[in-house]
C-alpha cells in the first residue's frame, strides 16, 4: 500500500489520460446529434462511464490504492444501484 | 504542554488515514447526486419524450465548452500535485490558479447559459414553463436544481483551491505534507465526474 | 485525581469543554444534550397522553398535530438517531481500541457544535414563520409543501444534523480502520466498536438521501419545482421512497449500537464469554446491510406497484434473521453462567425482551395482508415504541448504569436504580402495549380524538405514561445525585475484560499511559 504514497504520476500519462477524455467528448458529442433515440441515451452514459473510470482510475490514483479504498467505492456504487433499481420496481411494474 | 489534540491529523491517522477520510466523504456526496440522479432517472421513464423536447432547446455549445473546460481544470489540478511532490513549488501554484480561473469560466457561463433561460421566462413556476408539458416543467426544474447544487460544489471548489494556493505559497504544503492538496483533487475530480454525467442527460439525450 | 475534567489548557470553564476536541469531554457533553432532549421529547408525550383521555379540553386539534410532530422530531433526530454513538461510542470507542482519540479530533468537535446548530433551529421553527410545523415526523408531500407552517426551518435544521450525523459516521469508520492498538485486529474488538462501524457506514451511506429529500422539500416550497405534486406531473409517492431509503436504515444507526451495548455488558453480568462471537459482530453488517433494501415496507399502502410490495415484505422477513441471531447468541451467552442482576444487567434483559416484542410485531406488519389492517394504526405506534424505547431506549439506560462509574468516577445506589427500573417496565408495558390492541381495534395514529370506544384503552395507557415518567425520575435523580455526592468508583468494579477497565475512573486526558499490546480477544472469563 505504499505504493500509493511513493507512487508519482508523470506529466506525460496525465496528458494523455486528459487527450482521452477530449476525444471521448468529442465523440458523445457526435453520437448524441445522431438521434439513435433510446440508444443514444445508453451510448451516452457508457462513454461518460468510461470518462469517469479513467478520472478515477488515473487523475484520482485508484489505480494505485489498495483494496479499502476501492471497497468503498463499490459500496456506494452497489448502494446507489440498489436504490435506484428497487425504486424502479415499483415504477415499472404501476 | 502539547497535547495529542494539537497535532496535525496527518501525523495522527497518517497519510492513509487522511485519504481514506477523504474518500469517506466522497462517497457520501456520491450519495447525495445520486438521488438527484435516480430523481432525473425516473422522470425521464415517466416522461421520456416531453425530456426528448427541452433537451433539444438547451445550448449545446456553451455545454460542450463547459464540459472541455472542467476536463482540462481536471488536468491541471492532476498535474500542480505532480509538481509539489516534484520539489516545483511555482508551477504547483501556478497550476493551481489556473483551476481556479478555469473554474470561475465555467460559473460565468452558467451565469450566461441561465441567464438567456430566465429571461426566456423558464424557470421554476414561471407562467410560461408551467403551459408546457409536465415533463418538460420537470426537466426544468430538475435542470436548475442539478447544475445549481453542481455549480454550488464549483464554488466551494474554489474556495477550497484557493485556500490550498495559499498553503503552497506558505510551503504548508509541500514535498512532504501534501494530502491536503491531493484530497482537494480529488474533490474536485468528484466535482468533474458529476458533470461528465451531467452533460450527456440534458444536453445529448434527445 | 489528575483525570480529563483537570484542565490542561489554558482555556477555563465553559470555553474549555466547548472548544474541546478531546473525545472524552465531547461525549459527556452530548450526554447532557441528549438527556435534556430526550426530557423535553417525553414531556410532549406526556401532554399528547394527556390530551387523548380528554380530548379537546386543553389544546384543540392543530395543537396535537403540532404537538406528535416536534415529539417526533426531537426524540429521533435529536436523541436516539445521534444517541449512543455520539454518547458513549464518542467517549468509548478509542479507549476500547487502544487509541488516545478518535481520527479526526476538529471534526468531532465540529458535528457537536452542528448538532446544537441543528437544535438551536428546531427551537428557533417554532417560534418564527408559522411556527411549529404540524406535518409529522415524516414531512410527507403534497401536505408538507403546501402547510403555511415553518416546514423550511425545521427540515433544514434535520439537514443540519444529518450532516453531523454523516461526520461521526466518517470519523468512526476511519478510526476503527486506522488507530487499533497493535494486536488490535479485527476480531479483537470488542462487539459494541463492530457495531459502531456498522453503523458509521449506515451513517455515511443513507444519510445523503435525506439530506436530498428535505432539501426537495425546501425547494419546492420556494420555488414551487413539481417533482412531488401531481398537477405539475410530480410524484408524491417518490418523496416517500427517498425519505424511506434513509430512514429505515436510520433505525438500524438507532438499534445497532444499543445491541453492541448488550453485547458488551451479557458476558461481563454472566462471567462468560459470548456466545459465537464472529456471528455476533458479522450479524451486525447483516443487518445493516439487509436493511438498505426494506424500505418499502413503510409504504405499502400508499399506491406502490404489487411487485414492489411482494418484494419488499419479502426482504423484509429476511432482515429478522441476523436480529434473531444475536437475540440467540446472547441467550445462548446466559445459559450455564453465573449471572448477576446488577442494573446494567437489568436493563439489558429488558432489552432483549421488549426489543423481541417489538421486533415480533414488526413481522405481523411485515406480512402484506395484516398490513394493509394495521397501516396507520395505533399498532404501528405500539411497534416502534417497543424497538425504539424498549430498544435503544433500554439499552441507554443498561449503558448510562454501565458506564456510570467509569466516566464520572462515581458509584450509584443499586435499589434506587432497581425501583426505578420497576416503574419504568410496568409503566412501559401499559402504556405501549395497550396500544397493540388499540390499534389492532382499529384506532388510527395522530388523531387527535377518537369514538368512545377506544377511551378504555387510552386511559391505560397514559396512567401508564404516567408510571413510566415516575420509575425515569428516579432513576436519573438517582444518577444525578450520584454525580455529586456518590462514593468513588474503582477502576474495575463490575470486573470487565474490554480496555476501558484497564483505565482509571474517570480516564486520565491521553487515555493511556502506554498504548497497549493486545494479545487476545475481550470477553476471556473464567
Amino acid at each position: 500500500m505504499d505504493d500509493a504514497r511513493t507512487h508519482i504520476t508523470d506529466y506525460k500519462t496525465y496528458a494523455f489520460i486528459w487527450a482521452c477524455l477530449l476525444a471521448l467528448t468529442a465523440l458523445t458529442i457526435t453520437v448524441g446529434a445522431m438521434h439513435l433515440s433510446r440508444y443514444s441515451v445508453l451510448i451516452c452514459l457508457a462513454i461518460a462511464s468510461c470518462k469517469a473510470l479513467l478520472v478515477l482510475t488515473y487523475f484520482m490514483h485508484l489505480r494505485y490504492e489498495g483494496a479499502l479504498i476501492k471497497g468503498v467505492i463499490i459500496m456506494a456504487i452497489l448502494t446507489l444501484t440498489v436504490m435506484i433499481g428497487l425504486t424502479f420496481v415499483d415504477v415499472w411494474y404501476r | 504542554m502539547e497535547t495529542i489534540n494539537d497535532k496535525a491529523e496527518e501525523s495522527r491517522v497518517g497519510y492513509k488515514g487522511a485519504k481514506l477520510g477523504m474518500w469517506f466523504f466522497l462517497i457520501t456526496e456520491m450519495l447525495f447526486f445520486g438521488v438527484m440522479f435516480m430523481l432525473y432517472s425516473v422522470n425521464r421513464y415517466k416522461y421520456s419524450q416531453a425530456f426528448h423536447i427541452a433537451a433539444l432547446d438547451e445550448n449545446l455549445v456553451i455545454g460542450s465548452v463547459n464540459t472541455i473546460i472542467l476536463i482540462t481544470s481536471s488536468f491541471t489540478m492532476a498535474l500542480s500535485i505532480t509538481a509539489i511532490r516534484k520539489g516545483n513549488k511555482m508551477l504547483s501554484c501556478w497550476l493551481q490558479l489556473a483551476t481556479i480561473v478555469m473554474a470561475f469560466l465555467f460559473l460565468v457561463n452558467k451565469y450566461f447559459e441561465w441567464s438567456v433561460k430566465i429571461r426566456n421566462g423558464i424557470y421554476p413556476a414561471s407562467p410560461a414553463l408551467l403551459q408546457k408539458e409536465k415533463g418538460e416543467v420537470l426537466f426544468y426544474s430538475l435542470y436548475y436544481v442539478m447544475t445549481g447544487i453542481h455549480g454550488l460544489h464549483v464554488l466551494v471548489g474554489i474556495g477550497v483551491i484557493s485556500t490550498m494556493l495559499v498553503f503552497t505559497l506558505k510551503e504548508k504544503i509541500n514535498t512532504e505534507s501534501f494530502v491536503k492538496l491531493e484530497n482537494t483533487g480529488l474533490y474536485w475530480h468528484f466535482v468533474d465526474i458529476v458533470w461528465i454525467y451531467l452533460f450527456p442527460l440534458f444536453y445529448l439525450v434527445t | 485525581m489528575n483525570s480529563f475534567y483537570t484542565n490542561t489548557v489554558p482555556r477555563q470553564g465553559l470555553a474549555a469543554w466547548m472548544l474541546s476536541t478531546d473525545h472524552k469531554k465531547i461525549g459527556i457533553m452530548y450526554l447532557a444534550a441528549l438527556l435534556l432532549f430526550f426530557s423535553t421529547g417525553t414531556f410532549i408525550g406526556v401532554l399528547m397522553r394527556l390530551n387523548l383521555i380528554s380530548p379537546g379540553t386543553f389544546m384543540g386539534a392543530q395543537t396535537y398535530d403540532r404537538l406528535f410532530t416536534i415529539h417526533g422530531i426531537i426524540q429521533i433526530f435529536l436523541f436516539i438517531i445521534p444517541g449512543i454513538p455520539v454518547s458513549f461510542g464518542n467517549f468509548f470507542l478509542p479507549i476500547m481500541i487502544g487509541a488516545r482519540d478518535v481520527a479526526f479530533p476538529r471534526i468531532n468537535r465540529l458535528s457537536w457544535w452542528l448538532y446544537l446548530a441543528g437544535a438551536g433551529l428546531v427551537l428557533a421553527s417554532l417560534f418564527f414563520g408559522g411556527g411549529a410545523l404540524d406535518t409529522g415526523w415524516t414531512f410527507y408531500a403534497p401536505y408538507s409543501i403546501k402547510t403555511r407552517t415553518n416546514v423550511s426551518l425545521a427540515v433544514f435544521a434535520v439537514f443540519i444534523l444529518g450532516f453531523s450525523s454523516i461526520l461521526t459516521g466518517i470519523n468512526f469508520v476511519t478510526t476503527i480502520h486506522r488507530l487499533r492498538a497493535p494486536g488490535m485486529k479485527w476480531h479483537r474488538m470488542p462487539l459494541f466498536v463492530w457495531t459502531l462501524y456498522a453503523t458509521g457506514w449506515v451513517q455515511i451511506l443513507a444519510t445523503p438521501v435525506i439530506a436530498i429529500s428535505l432539501l426537495m422539500i425546501i425547494l419546492e416550497r420556494f420555488f414551487g419545482l413539481g417533482f412531488f405534486d401531481a398537477s405539475k406531473g410530480g410524484d408524491p409517492v417518490l418523496f416517500e421512497h427517498m425519505f424511506w431509503i434513509y430512514s429505515h436504515p436510520a433505525v438500524y444507526i438507532m438499534v445497532l449500537p444499543a445491541m453492541g451495548i448488550i453485547s458488551e455488558i451479557i458476558p461481563v453480568f454472566a462471567r462468560k464469554t459470548i456466545f459465537g462471537y464472529k456471528a455476533v459482530a458479522y450479524s451486525a453488517l447483516a443487518i445493516a446491510g439487509v436493511g438498505y433494501l426494506v424500505w418499502g415496507h413503510h409504504m405499502f399502502t400508499s399506491g406502490m406497484s404489487d411487485t414492489a410490495r411482494v418484494v419488499f415484505s419479502f426482504i423484509t422477513f429476511l432482515v429478522a434473521v441476523p436480529s434473531g441471531i444475536k437475540v440467540l447468541n446472547w441467550v445462548a451467552t446466559l445459559y450455564k453462567g453465573s449471572i448477576k442482576l446488577d442494573p446494567p444487567m437489568i436493563f439489558a434483559l429488558t432489552f432483549i425482551f421488549l426489543f423481541s416484542i417489538g421486533g415480533l410485531t414488526g413481522l405481523v406488519i411485515g406480512a402484506l395482508a395484516t398490513n394493509l389492517h394495521l397501516h396507520g394504526t395505533y399498532f404501528i405506534v405500539g411497534h416502534f415504541h417497543y424497538v425504539m424505547f424498549g430498544g435503544m431506549g433500554m439499552s441507554f439506560l443498561a449503558a448510562l448504569h454501565y458506564w456510570f462509574p467509569k466516566m464520572f468516577g462515581r458509584m450509584y445506589g443499586e435499589r434506587q436504580a432497581k425501583i426505578g427500573w420497576l416503574f419504568l417496565f410496568i409503566g412501559f408495558n401499559l402504556l405501549y402495549f395497550s396500544m397493540f390492541v388499540l390499534g389492532f381495534n382499529g384506532m388510527p395514529r395522530r388523531y387527535f380524538d377518537y369514538p368512545p370506544e377506544y377511551f378504555t384503552g387510552h386511559l391505560v395507557s397514559t396512567i401508564g405514561s404516567w408510571v413510566l415518567v415516575t420509575g425515569l425520575a428516579i432513576i436519573f435523580r438517582n444518577l444525578i445525585i450520584a454525580i455529586f455526592k456518590g462514593p468513588q468508583a474503582p477502576a474495575n468494579p463490575w470486573g470487565g475484560k474490554t480496555l476501558e477497565w484497564q483505565v482509571p475512573s474517570p480516564p486520565p486526558h491521553e487515555n493511556f499511559g502506554e498504548i497497549p499490546v493486545i494479545t487476545s480477544g475481550p470477553y476471556s472469563f473464567e
